[in-house]
């Protein structure tokens, strides 16, 4: 018997659940963060239905402080690709100037956690594709590939359904949902290797490059426009500095580096000896912090 | 300079491009010391990352067991499992080698979570069993092995853990190892390699033991590198699920699933299932890519030479023949926490098709630890048995031994949406094929338009004595005054004659249900319409009745307070049931679940008798339109 190698065993794991879900849930839409894993899960949408187009929109929670470049990045990849694509803000939030700098917890809480039960809510969403990774922190695990959340979009992690070979129970009852993880068993050093293979386009922003930032509490914080409020003693040094994963700058850690290539990063990632989420600012928090925020909502 | 990653080596020296992924689940109860093994494992083997080695010798001061660095907490997740120290759920874990790159299942090994052992195991291609060494062969490690066995593992590794314990002891680690071989003799494993190891100590764990000289086999994580888990012949033959079909535009029709085993080239030609029309393959695509040829494990999207009648859930093969029916016979485990009662009716799903199915009869139970068959009429959470499924029509499948995919199945809860068993297929059962539906001349169409009427089932649920009886009559004497055919089913009635052999056990309760909605179908054949008035206080039964009935079926809910049933107490039923002398009283001693989308509410508090007929009336005639 031939055998495929283990990115394509992977890559067909992923495509089989996403067509899974086309074909039997009433609404799907997958998210956007713009991220690595995005553009892998986008570029595996692609292929799921190709010659067709992917029949459900993206929807990418835009918090207002996302790196400029990812914003720039995610306009011309939908002009590219031509898939729709719904951009959902919490507008009650920008209108209370909710910022990650007062605010810290309630900010995420709000601008990622409620933006996105809302932005799921006014569409009526039934199932929502994420790119989480199950190598990335313990309580995901644990997370099944379909994991159902009630109307208020909180998950038991008691109350999981048993999920048997590839044979995936997508019934819900109204109001309920799922969130669909079809990278779940991916590694980071799989994401990687897999975009080079297939020649994935990402954000600049995960290559070296001289990057005006500013050092606080340990990390690495780009100054990405004048909004960043600097504290006494600091100031706006200039480094080469690449990002490990991408979200709202300021709560994006950045690591000196001098990767510019892929290979260059395949190489940096494989000896690191630093696991990926450490270069999130708001997981410096304990071990079980994450599975609660999820209870709560939180992708 | 770096160091070369293990991986670009490889790509240097070219060797074997084809690193295949290894998915392995470790089997054993709380205080095997599982998530130690592979805790140290990964430890030893430098596979995990510095920070994560941080937590974990934090974590160890917060949580620890012995003061030690605890490697158990590498894995165990969930706050829950946590504070009661033992791990619930299946944690998935990945790591790579030079040579392979692995998955491995954490699952837990009492008895209570043998569903979740199962669902790390359906993941799994080779099962570790751990042993504790001072306790040898116990009664789980049989139940892990038939669950492994059940789920379609034909690799072992038998651990025997805690060697240090036992003074290394070379004739001890052989008994056990020989016990095991004897027990699961039947079990059809195609390798069991027996190792002895500490996992707290590390012995033989990623390298050779120096306590263990005696032993001349591979430590564990160099054997788990180069075991050979491919499956062998018997699952050659060509056979892929329809996922869904693509259609782009009006000259593209593609349909896209995955290969489940074989593989297939431009010009093959093919049979549809369950039509078994034949046609050729003109085109294939796998993903993005045109290909002349693909293989088993890859997604594709194949374009025929001309029109099938192909959708999803149906099965594109060749040289294989999988079986078309309806009927078969299965070994399942029940996972959820209401029981399964023979004559219910599930949702199954075999590879991508979901049909109404239920499960015909419990031929018998299985004992888990021992594999004794026991005589059963229910199942509960964690057992399994020998069942013969029906499914609504015929479906694609195959014995889970000549074809996993076509042979595993999941049913699912029609209510609760939970997956309440996982199964595999046995053999089909041919009764299907011999007891033929007779067609009849005169259709149901033809005997009710000569009634000049279209035939329907009013099905009124709500408590005792919330007034359906009532209701019932002054809608059947409303539709006999405009001159409709009509017939009146009452719960006390039919329990005289066609159902006087039931009581009221739930499985009972189940059939009484059946037997009526049969017999509402058949008189809605006749073109009569039909007036039921059941408590029917379970949901589950309901949907069994409109799963039956069908189109014609229209669920009315007399919606009337138990205070208010019970202020009414027609019958004295109620105060006879508070007083104890009524078993099972729906209302008192007995739920009513109330229906979640009837098609018409009646609260018989705020509204009269004319007007609720009123109501039901224009409903009816609605559906006539
Ligand atoms: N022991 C027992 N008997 C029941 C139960 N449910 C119904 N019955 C019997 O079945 C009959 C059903 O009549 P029902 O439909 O109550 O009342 P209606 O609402 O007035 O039409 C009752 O009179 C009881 O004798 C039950 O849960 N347990």
């Amino acid at each position: 018997m031939q055998k495929i190698s283990h990115l394509s065993q992977l890559e067909a794991e992923a495509i089989y659940i996403i067509r899974e879900v086309a074909a039997e849930c009433e609404n799907p839409v997958m998210l956007y963060s713009i991220g690595k894993d995005s553009s892998v899960m986008l570029h595996l949408a692609m292929k799921a239905f190709y010659p067709e187009k992917p029949p459900f929109p993206f929807m990418h929670i835009d918090t207002t402080w996302k790196f400029r470049e990812m914003i720039e990045f995610r306009d011309k990849k939908v002009k590219e690709l031509g898939v729709e694509m719904i951009v959902h803000t919490h507008a009650a939030g920008v209108e209370q100037g909710i910022n990650p700098f007062d605010h810290g917890s309630a900010y995420t809480d709000i601008m990622k956690t409620q933006a996105l039960k809302e932005g799921l809510d006014n569409h009526g969403f039934t199932a929502a594709f994420g790119g989480a990774r199950r190598d990335e922190e313990k309580s995901r695990a644990k997370e099944r590939i379909f994991s159902f959340r009630n109307s208020s979009h909180a998950w038991d992690p008691k109350n999981q359904r048993p999920e048997m070979w590839k044979l995936y129970n997508t019934r819900i009852n109204k109001g309920e949902s799922i969130r669909v993880f079809p990278i779940s068993n991916w590694t980071e050093k799989d994401i990687w290797q897999y975009i080079k293979r297939e020649n994935i386009d990402i954000v600049p922003l995960y290559f070296a490059k001289e990057r005006p930032v500013v050092f606080r509490d340990g990390n690495i914080i780009m100054v990405d426009d004048d909004r960043i409020q600097l504290l006494p003693g600091e100031k706006v040094e200039t480094k080469k500095v690449r990002f490990r994963t991408l979200g709202c700058y300021p709560l994006t850690g950045g690591c000196e580096s001098g990767a510019e290539t892929l290979d260059e990063i395949i190489e940096e990632t494989l000896s690191a000896i630093s696991s990926e989420r450490t270069t999130r600012v708001i997981d410096h928090e304990s071990a079980a912090s994450m599975e609660k925020r999820k209870r709560e909502g939180y992708f | 300079m770096s160091l070369l990653p293990a991986w670009k080596k490889e790509n240097v020296r070219g060797i074997s491009k084809v690193k295949g992924l290894l998915k392995f689940i470790a089997c054993g109860s709380v205080d095997d010391g599982k998530s130690t093994l592979i805790g140290h494992m990964l430890y030893d083997a430098k596979l995990i990352f510095a920070d994560q080695e941080k937590a974990l010798a934090l974590d160890s001061k917060v949580g620890s067991r012995e003061g030690e660095v605890d490697y158990s907490l590498l894995l165990d997740g969930l706050m829950a499992e946590r504070e009661q120290g033992i791990t619930i759920d299946v944690a998935y874990r990945y790591f790579t080698t030079s040579n392979r790159s692995f998955i491995v299942a954490d699952t837990p090994g009492h008895e209570q979570y043998t569903r979740n052992m199962a669902v790390g195991a359906s993941f799994a291609d080779l099962a570790i069993i751990l042993i504790d060494a001072t306790q040898g062969v116990l009664a789980q490690t049989k139940r892990h092995a038939r669950i492994c066995a059940l789920m379609g593992i034909k690799h072992i590794v038998l651990a025997v853990n805690k060697m240090d314990l036992i003074s290394y002891d070379k004739r001890r680690f052989e008994e056990i190892n020989q016990e095991f071989l004897e027990l699961t003799a039947g079990l059809g494993f195609k390798s069991v390699e027996a190792i002895p190891v500490s996992a707290t100590e590390g012995d033989n764990i990623t390298k050779p033991s120096l306590q263990t000289a005696w032993y001349n086999g591979l430590p564990l994580l160099p054997y788990l590198e180069h075991v050979d888990i491919t499956t062998d012949a018997g699952e050659e033959s060509f056979v892929m699920p329809v996922q869904r079909v693509c259609r782009p535009n009006h000259s593209f029709r593609g349909f896209q699933g995955q290969i489940e085993s074989g593989s297939i080239c431009i010009g093959d030609k093919i049979t549809t299932l369950p039509n078994k029309e034949q046609a050729h393959i003109n085109s294939i695509y796998i993903g993005d890519n045109a290909a002349e040829t693909a293989v088993a494990g890859q997604p594709v999207t194949l374009q025929l030479d001309k029109e099938v009648d192909v959708s999803r859930g149906c099965v594109l093969s060749k040289g294989s023949s999988p079986e078309v029916a309806d009927m078969f016979t299965a070994t399942i485990l029940w996972m959820d926490d209401s029981d399964l009662v023979a004559g219910r009716n599930y949702f199954i799903k075999i590879g991508s098709k979901m049909l109404p199915a239920s499960v015909m009869n419990i031929k018998h139970k299985i004992d888990i630890n021992t594999g004794k068959h026991i005589s059963a009429d229910r199942l509960f959470k964690n057992e399994l048995a020998s069942c013969d499924i029906s499914v609504s029509e015929d479906m694609v499948f195959d014995k889970f031994s000549t074809h996993k995919s076509l042979g595993s199945l999941i049913l699912i809860d029609r209510v609760t949406n939970m997956t309440s068993a996982c199964g595999v297929i046995e053999h089909s059962l041919r009764r299907s094929s011999n007891v033929i539906w007779q067609e009849t001349e005169i259709t149901r169409e033809s005997r009710s338009s000569q009634k000049g009427q279209k035939p329907l089932t009013l099905w009124f649920t709500g408590l005792s004595g919330s007034g359906k009886s009532t209701l019932a009559n002054a809608v059947e004497k409303k539709l006999f005054s405009l001159g409709k055919h009509t017939m009146l089913l009452d719960g006390d009635n039919v329990r005289h004659g066609l159902n006087k052999n039931l009581g009221f056990k739930e499985v009972d309760r189940v059939e009484n249900i059946r037997r009526i909605a049969e017999v509402s179908r058949l008189m809605n054949d006749a073109g009569i319409i039909v007036i039921t008035s059941f408590i029917s206080p379970f949901q589950n039964d309901r949907e069994n009745a409109k799963q039956i009935i069908g189109d014609e079926y229209i669920e009315i809910y007399v919606n009337t307070s138990l205070e208010e049933c019970e202020r009414r107490d027609v019958k004295g039923l109620y105060e006879k049931a508070r007083q104890g002398l009524i078993p099972n009283f729906t209302g008192i001693s007995s739920p009513y679940e109330e229906p979640i989308s009837p098609d018409i509410e009646i609260n018989t508090s705020t509204c009269s008798v004319d007007e609720a007929v009123d109501v039901i009336i224009k409903v009816i005639q609605k559906r006539w339109k």
